[in-house]
């Protein structure tokens, strides 16, 4: 059940600067556990986030084993145009996640 | 080495707990002096000096919760919705075709949990009845207790109450109330604690660095950053007893849900928080 929060004010003035808000549930396993019988739980995280809108990169990062569980990422950009914003978010055991917000500039 | 190197520490915390007043108190300062005879029990905290341990929280954590965005729970509470409105079992049926819309017929309801059942003659928890539900209703298993979608389910039900007061007024649940009152004072575990030492005669003050709370469970289920994701308060009491090295009740036990009932009790008239964010 894997989902994604995105959070991001619908219709910016034009020239504004807008936080977007990302939340998605992932255990972002460390690699570094073991279970209650010794054996390794094996990496399980995601590694890169990258948010594009109208298809230009605005922001990325690359996540590693110390990031907590259901990683909340935000960051700014300009509202320049109407269109759309795209996060993906890629990671270990070929995990990918996309999510999209149209925006409406005024 | 580890095991021997905890037993001062017993004595250490012991002498901590003394009660102190005034303005040190709040500050959170030990107190080197004091013995074990020193734990005596405090009354019952008054009602309008009770406060939810949000308050003690830092302005980011309190940020997290305040938004639905940011709140991890909410991720449980979507799973949740999600859940309610799938069919299951036998009978083919999901909790909305009975009960419809949640924002409508589950309002409240988790804030006036655990409720007596009067078929079973006992007090049954939210999770409880969520699974009595599956099991005569849905005719599906009953989820394990502290399973992913069982916190999700209760997450999404206690989210509806959010805002509204604690409700505690069903006569039928004293003597629920009254058992768990006793379990709450009754000393247990190698650190010869009970709940009350902490959490009615010490609140305010520091354990290990950390705010010692009065315990109200206004927030359950909620998310604890410390845990990565979403527990019952079930789950919070047995970090507590592991934290007195005591021997945990199971969860769904009949002394939890006592305790639960208590505390509810306890905290009545308080705002419900669900899903809360704990550090």
């Amino acid at each position: 059940m894997a989902r994604a929060l995105i959070k991001v004010s619908p219709n910016p003035r034009r020239g504004e600067v807008i936080e977007i808000k990302t939340l998605i549930s992932h255990e972002m396993e460390t690699g570094f556990r073991h279970s209650t019988t010794g054996a390794a739980i094996p990496r399980d995280i995601i590694t890169t986030f990258v948010a594009t809108y109208n298809g230009e990169e605005i922001f990325s990062a690359q996540l590693f084993p110390a990031i907590a569980a259901n990683p909340f990422i935000t960051f700014y950009t300009i509202a320049k145009e109407s269109g759309t914003l795209e996060f993906r978010w890629t990671g270990d055991n070929g995990y990918a996640a996309s999510e999209q917000v149209k925006i409406a500039v005024e | 080495m580890k095991r021997a190197a905890l037993v001062p520490s017993a004595f250490a915390f012991a002498r901590a707990t003394r009660r102190l007043a005034g303005p040190v108190r709040r500050l959170g300062a030990v107190a080197a002096a004091g013995t074990l005879s020193s734990l005596s029990l405090a009354a019952d905290i008054p009602l309008n000096e009770r406060r939810s341990s949000y308050e003690a929280m830092s302005a980011a954590t309190k940020a997290m919760q305040d938004d639905d965005s940011a709140n991890p729970a909410t991720l449980w509470v979507l799973d949740g919705e999600a859940l309610w409105r799938a069919s299951a079992g036998a009978a083919g049926r999901a909790c909305a075709d009975c009960h419809g819309e949640a924002s409508q017929s589950m309002r409240g309801v988790a804030a006036r949990y655990p409720a007596y059942d009067a078929k079973r003659q006992t007090p049954v928890d939210l999770e409880g009845r969520i699974n009595i539900c599956r099991v005569e209703q849905q005719q599906a298993a009953a989820l394990r207790l502290e399973s992913k979608e069982l916190l999700a389910l209760t997450a999404y039900l206690a989210r509806q109450s959010r805002g509204l007061p604690i409700e505690s007024n069903d006569n039928r649940l004293a003597p629920s109330i009254e058992a768990g009152r006793q379990l709450f004072q009754r000393r247990q575990g190698q650190l010869n604690l009970a709940c009350a030492h902490c959490h009615d005669d010490h609140w305010g003050e520091k354990l290990a660095g950390n705010a010692v709370p009065q315990g109200h469970p206004t927030g359950y289920p909620l998310y604890r950053l410390e845990w990565q994701g979403v527990g019952s308060l079930q789950r919070r009491l047995r970090n507590c007893m592991i934290g007195m090295r005591a021997e945990s009740y199971a969860f769904g036990s009949p002394e939890f849900i006592a305790l639960e009932t208590y505390l509810m009790w306890r905290a009545r008239g308080m705002p419900m928080e669900s899903p809360a964010v704990r550090p």
